[in-house]
Formats: C-alpha cells, sequence, structure tokens
C-alpha cells in the first residue's frame, strides 16, 4: 500500500464525536422525529386534566406524577428508532467492522439521542408544569430530575433498542422491557419534585438519580453493544 | 508491508442448518478470495463471519497468524467492508457520508476528488444519496473505499445493480487494489474473472 | 470434578440424569407439600394479631422465594451459556422463565389474599414487596415475550440472557426505590418480618423445601422437553424415540 504512514487510526473518542454529529445532522434533516415526541408529551399532559377533572388541588398534587410518566411515555416513542435505520441500511455493520469499540459509537447515538430527545423535553416541561399550577421553585427541580432522569432513559432505553431492532412488533416489545427498568427512574424523579412542592428536602432522589445517570453512562453501553452484535447476527 | 488473512476448520450453524463445517482457507498480500456458490448457500454469512459480524460455532480466523480475536481493533483497522446495503445515509449528501466514514478509519492522503472524477460521481457530490439511483450509491461506497487506507477489502456481491461500465470498474479496481499489494475477499455468485491470484472456496 | 460438569452439560447425558432424577425429586416434593400443608392448616395455632388469614404465608412466603430464585437460576444459566457457551445452559433458562412466572403470579394472587383482610382491599399500590412482585411479573413477561419474537433459537437464547442480566441489576435497583418510596408515602406493609413461634417456622421450613423440591422436579421435567425440541434433529434423539420403550 503506498501510504503506510496514514494508518492512525482515530481515537474512540473521535468515534463516539462522529456518531453524534452525524445522528444530529440526521435529526437536524428530519425535525419531525424530533418534535413528534415533544407534541406527544403535551398531549398526554393534556389527558390527565380531561379524563380526571380540572380541580386545582388534583392537578397541583399529581403534577409532578403525570409530567414524569409523560416524558416517560415520550421517551419510550422516540427510543423506537434508535437503531432501526442504521439496521436497515447497513450501517451497523459498518459499526460491528469499525476499529472504534462498540460501546463508544452507541454511546455516540444515545448522546445523540439525549440531545434530541430529553434535553428539549426539559425545556418544554416548564411550560406543561406551569399549567398545573407548579411554582416556579419546584419546576427547577423538575427539570433538574428530568435532566438527569432522561439520561438514564436514553441510556437503558438504547438496550432494550438494540434488544428488540429488527423485530416483528418490536415496538411493543420493546416499551415491555424498558418499563421496567425505567420504573425506578421514574419513582425517583416524580417522587423529588413532590418532595420539593411539600418544602421537604428532596435531595436523596436527586443523589439517587445522578447515581443513576453515571451508573447507566458505564455500565449501559457495553450492553447495549452486546445487544446490537447478537441482534445483526 | 505484507498480511496474511486465514481461517482455519470455520463451521457455522444459522438456526437449524449447518452453512459449512471445517472449512479453511489461506489469503496473502496481492491475491484474491473468491466465495462462490448459489444464492442462500451460506457465502454471505460467511464472509460476514470472517469479517467478524457473525460467530462461528467452530474454528477462528487468523489476522497475520494471530487470532482475530486478540487482535480485533488492528484487524477492523485494516478493512473496508461493501454490501448492498451501504451503510450510508440517504438523508445526507456525499460528502457528509464520506466525512463520517474518515473519523471511524484511516484515510488515505488521495485527494478525494480524483477519486470521484474516476469514479464518476463529481457532479453528485452536493446531492442527497436518496436521489441517487442504485447505482450511482454504489459507486459512492466505492469511493469510501478507495479512500480508506487499508490493505483489505470485504465484498458481498458488489456486481448487483451494476451495468457492465460499472463492473468493469470494480474488477479493475480490485485489479489495482491488489498489485499494489492489497487484499480482496469477495462472495460472488455470478464467474468472476480478475487479473490477479485467486483462490476460490465453493461452498455447497 | 470438571468432568463430570462437562458430563452432565451433554444433553443426552442430562436428559438421562433428568428421567431418573425428576420423579424423586417430585415425589419427596410433593410429601413434604402435603405434610407442611397440613401441619400449616390445621396444627399450628393461630396468630395473635391476624387470626387464620395468616396460613396463607405457607403457600405465599415459599411461592414469592421461588419466583426469585427461578429468576436468578435464568439470569445465571442464561450468563454461562453466553460466556461459555454451554447449549444446554440456555435450555435450562428457557424452561426456568414460565415456571418462574407462574410462582410470581401464586405468589401475587396468595398476597393479595393474604391482603384482603388486613387492607380491606385486593390490592394495596403502597406495598413495597408486592410491587417489587409485580414488577418482576413484567420482567418475566419481556423475558419470555423477547424469546417467542426472535425465530432464531440460538439468537433468543444469546438476546434473553442479556435481557436476564440486565433485568438482575433491575431487580435489585426497584426493590430499593420501591422501598424508599413507600416510606414516603406511607403505606400500610402486611408482611412484617417479625420474629414467629417455633411452630410456625417450623411447617414454613418444610414447605419451603417442599416447593424447592417441586421446583427442581418441574424444571428438570421442562428442561427435557426443550432439549428434546432443541436436538431433534440429532441422531441421539432419533435413537432414543425409535427404541423400544424410548424415553418418558
Amino acid at each position: 500500500m503506498s501510504n503506510e504512514g496514514q494508518r492512525d487510526i482515530p481515537g474512540m473518542f473521535a468515534g463516539l464525536a462522529a456518531t453524534t454529529k452525524r445522528d444530529l445532522l440526521l435529526a437536524w434533516k428530519r425535525p419531525g422525529d424530533v418534535l413528534n415526541p415533544l407534541f406527544f408529551f403535551a398531549m398526554v399532559c393534556t389527558l390527565f386534566p380531561l379524563a380526571v377533572g380540572p380541580s386545582a388541588e388534583q392537578l397541583e398534587f399529581s403534577g409532578p406524577g403525570v409530567l414524569w410518566v409523560a416524558a416517560l411515555l415520550a421517551t419510550l416513542l422516540s427510543l423506537n428508532a434508535l437503531f432501526i435505520s442504521d439496521f436497515e441500511d447497513g450501517s451497523l455493520d459498518q459499526f460491528l467492522v469499525s476499529p472504534q469499540p462498540l460501546p463508544m459509537l452507541v454511546l455516540g447515538k444515545t448522546l445523540a439521542h439525549w440531545l434530541t430527545s430529553g434535553l428539549p423535553l426539559v425545556f418544554v416541561s416548564p411550560i406543561l408544569a406551569i399549567t398545573y399550577r407548579m411554582p416556579l421553585s419546584v419546576v427547577g427541580v423538575m427539570m433538574l430530575t428530568l435532566a438527569l432522569g432522561t439520561v438514564s432513559l436514553s441510556l437503558l432505553g438504547s438496550i432494550g433498542a438494540a434488544l428488540t431492532v429488527g423485530l416483528h412488533r418490536g415496538t411493543a416489545l420493546l416499551s415491555l422491557l424498558i418499563l421496567p427498568l425505567a420504573m425506578p427512574i421514574m419513582i425517583l424523579g416524580a417522587n423529588a419534585v413532590s418532595l420539593a412542592a411539600t418544602n421537604d428536602i428532596y435531595s436523596t432522589g436527586i443523589w439517587a438519580l445522578g447515581a443513576y445517570a453515571i451508573a447507566s453512562l458505564s455500565l449501559a453501553p457495553y450492553a447495549t453493544a452486546a445487544a446490537l452484535r447478537i441482534s445483526n447476527e | 508491508m505484507t498480511h496474511k488473512l486465514s481461517g482455519d476448520n470455520l463451521t457455522l450453524i444459522r438456526g437449524e442448518r449447518c452453512l459449512f463445517q471445517e472449512l479453511s482457507f489461506a489469503l496473502e498480500s496481492g491475491s484474491l478470495l473468491i466465495l462462490e456458490g448459489r444464492n442462500g448457500c451460506g457465502k454471505t454469512s460467511l464472509i460476514r463471519a470472517i469479517a467478524g459480524m457473525l460467530s462461528l460455532e467452530e474454528g477462528a480466523v487468523y489476522w497475520d497468524d494471530v487470532p482475530v480475536e486478540k487482535v480485533r481493533q488492528t484487524f477492523h483497522g485494516s478493512l473496508v467492508w461493501l454490501a448492498h446495503r451501504t451503510g450510508l445515509k440517504g438523508d445526507l449528501t456525499l460528502v457528509e457520508n464520506l466525512g463520517f466514514e474518515r473519523s471511524l478509519r484511516a484515510h488515505s492522503t488521495q485527494d478525494p476528488e480524483e477519486v470521484y472524477e474516476r469514479l464518476g460521481i463529481s457532479r453528485l457530490k452536493k446531492l442527497v444519496l436518496r436521489s441517487l439511483s442504485a447505482g450511482q450509491q454504489r459507486r459512492v461506497a466505492l469511493a469510501r473505499m478507495l479512500l480508506s487506507n487499508v490493505p483489505l477489502w470485504f465484498m458481498d456481491e458488489p456486481f448487483t445493480n451494476l451495468d457492465r461500465e460499472g463492473r468493469v470498474l470494480v474488477m479493475e479496481l480490485v485489479e489495482e487494489h491488489c498489485s499494489r499489494g492489497g487484499m480482496c475477499v469477495m462472495a460472488a455468485h455470478q464467474d468472476v474473472e480478475i487479473n490477479v491470484p485467486t483462490t476460490r472456496v465453493k461452498i455447497q | 470434578m470438571w468432568k463430570w460438569f462437562h458430563q452432565l452439560a451433554s444433553p443426552p447425558h442430562f436428559y438421562r440424569i433428568s428421567l431418573i432424577l425428576a420423579p424423586w425429586l417430585g415425589i419427596s416434593g410433593l410429601i413434604l407439600v402435603a405434610y407442611g400443608t397440613w401441619q400449616g392448616l390445621f396444627v399450628v395455632p393461630m396468630d395473635y394479631q391476624q387470626g387464620d388469614a395468616f396460613r396463607i404465608i405457607y403457600v405465599h412466603v415459599p411461592s414469592a422465594y421461588l419466583s426469585m430464585m427461578a429468576y436468578m437460576i435464568m439470569a445465571t444459566s442464561g450468563a454461562i451459556g453466553l460466556i461459555w457457551r454451554i447449549k444446554l445452559s440456555h435450555a435450562v433458562a428457557a424452561a426456568a422463565a414460565p415456571i418462574g412466572a407462574g410462582f410470581t403470579f401464586l405468589a401475587l394472587c396468595t398476597g393479595s389474599i393474604w391482603g384482603r383482610p388486613m387492607w380491606g382491599t385486593w390490592w394495596e399500590w403502597g406495598d413495597p414487596r408486592m410491587m417489587s412482585e409485580l414488577i418482576l411479573l413484567f420482567l418475566y413477561f419481556g423475558y419470555m415475550a423477547l424469546r417467542s419474537s426472535i425465530d432464531d433459537t440460538t439468537k433468543a437464547d444469546k438476546a434473553s440472557a442479556v435481557l436476564a442480566l440486565v433485568g438482575i441489576v433491575n431487580v435489585v435497583i426497584v426493590h430499593f426505590s420501591v422501598e424508599w418510596w413507600s416510606s414516603l408515602h406511607q403505606g400500610q406493609t402486611v408482611f412484617k418480618k417479625g420474629t414467629m413461634d417455633a411452630d410456625m417456622r417450623i411447617p414454613l421450613f418444610i414447605m419451603l423445601i417442599g416447593f424447592t423440591l417441586l421446583f427442581g422436579s418441574m424444571l428438570l421435567r421442562r428442561i427435557r422437553t426443550e432439549v428434546l425440541y432443541r436436538e431433534r434433529r440429532t441422531r441421539w434423539v432419533r435413537e432414543m424415540i425409535l427404541s423400544p420403550g424410548g424415553g418418558a
């Protein structure tokens, strides 16, 4: 080969950055994919008062819970498509034979996913929270729990997405697989906000969410990578 | 720098079928390995197994006489994969796609424009891949192959969807690559004749 | 010692052992359960606080215990199959899942029956143990659903092994988070782990062992069926079926 000296494989963070960048670029070209889950979030938040009545105390009491459930469902919706297009167009094959460690590439995709689903949710949530008569100080806590929680959701959700990619009726199965994983996150998040609303100490919940995020960050990419290899066979 | 790709006693079972057993091969720099067989015989599975995408029931693949599991990063850093599903994104342009590829593996210092010229895709640079024909998309994938600086090429059915001109182009590219000391593993179901030392493995 | 282990991992060998072992486990299990049930229902004195209702623990506790043990078996054998590529291991995992799900369901039902006189309702969302058990049921369903959606057996084995391993971590986390949640909302817990009289404890112990033996017997039977299915094309299965009096 003529240029032997150029055989430097880019470092693993280059792979992560490139994957994130590509997925962000793809999301930019299809803004609907980002907006749909947000509208879904808003709609679920609308369903509750319509179903159980708009009484002020009820709204204020159930606000944190409803918002968290809605955020969880919206994230599930967006997780479905995480690996499907890569599976179908052969990008997954390319990932599997790339010198970059697969967990890093997975992390890149998951980061892009969070940036296009979790983070927007964080910024849209105050609007809905206010309609649930949530005081502004509590809204801050809500945004914090959502920010931390959606990180874990994206990471753990990627495991489920990897296990179900390419399966017939994968969407329903994905929800079934991810919900048990997501429940602790939702419990911690929603209850931390409820505690904040009653002026109780809520830091336990926040710390736990943070720990969850860090643990997911270190472990989930490996599980997802293993699942992708299996699903791609 | 010469390389060697070899496989020893490869056995693969998919579902309940045994696709191939106790298959061995060796490939040196400058030569071509063709996996032949009818459709559905398992040659795609074999080439994917050699590249490391499928796990083998038995046997091992060696890169420079070291089991591939031990040098996975080096091995994968030394190969590029071309198949019907190209792994290129339809929503992105040629330039955006190949830019991504550059960050995954080593790339040559060759001027990309020359490569585009050669493959006849220069004027398609700014278009999203979705709007290109299948043959043109395949040429973009070939560009990716040429622009990467790796010794080992994997090609799974490279001639489908190409017109005669395209087929001749692919054969030329393989010939040049091998004459420069590269090596190529190809799965093909048509009779392929390339002017390069060739080993053929037929799968029943 | 490894030779014994490797022999065990060979399907035909395991099949033969299981044929012998399963009935023994089943019968001894039934005897113990029968004795334990008789003791629990008629002999053990009434509980000071809960009256006769507490007797359901003689079914509830073993079920709950087995529901978790089955999950551990499922996850561990999945891991063994994944790491050491022992095919029988995957068969064990596949066989354990429905049994585990069944015991989980039984635990939930008996828990609900126990709770009715205590809580006044059939279900108390505030109870951490029952919530964790419910989530365990969902984990089982997810596992079985994943298995059945993947056609290729090997692929299904590997994917569900990954899922089971992720689930194990989750089981622990869910347990703690639900307990925290329950402590916030002051739910009524029925299942106090307080001290129990020796009279009450011994039948419980007997039931635990009896149930476990039964579980073992059921598991061996199901593994046998799994093995037969997975190895249906091999010579040893064919020979065994064709031989006179071929395999139970």
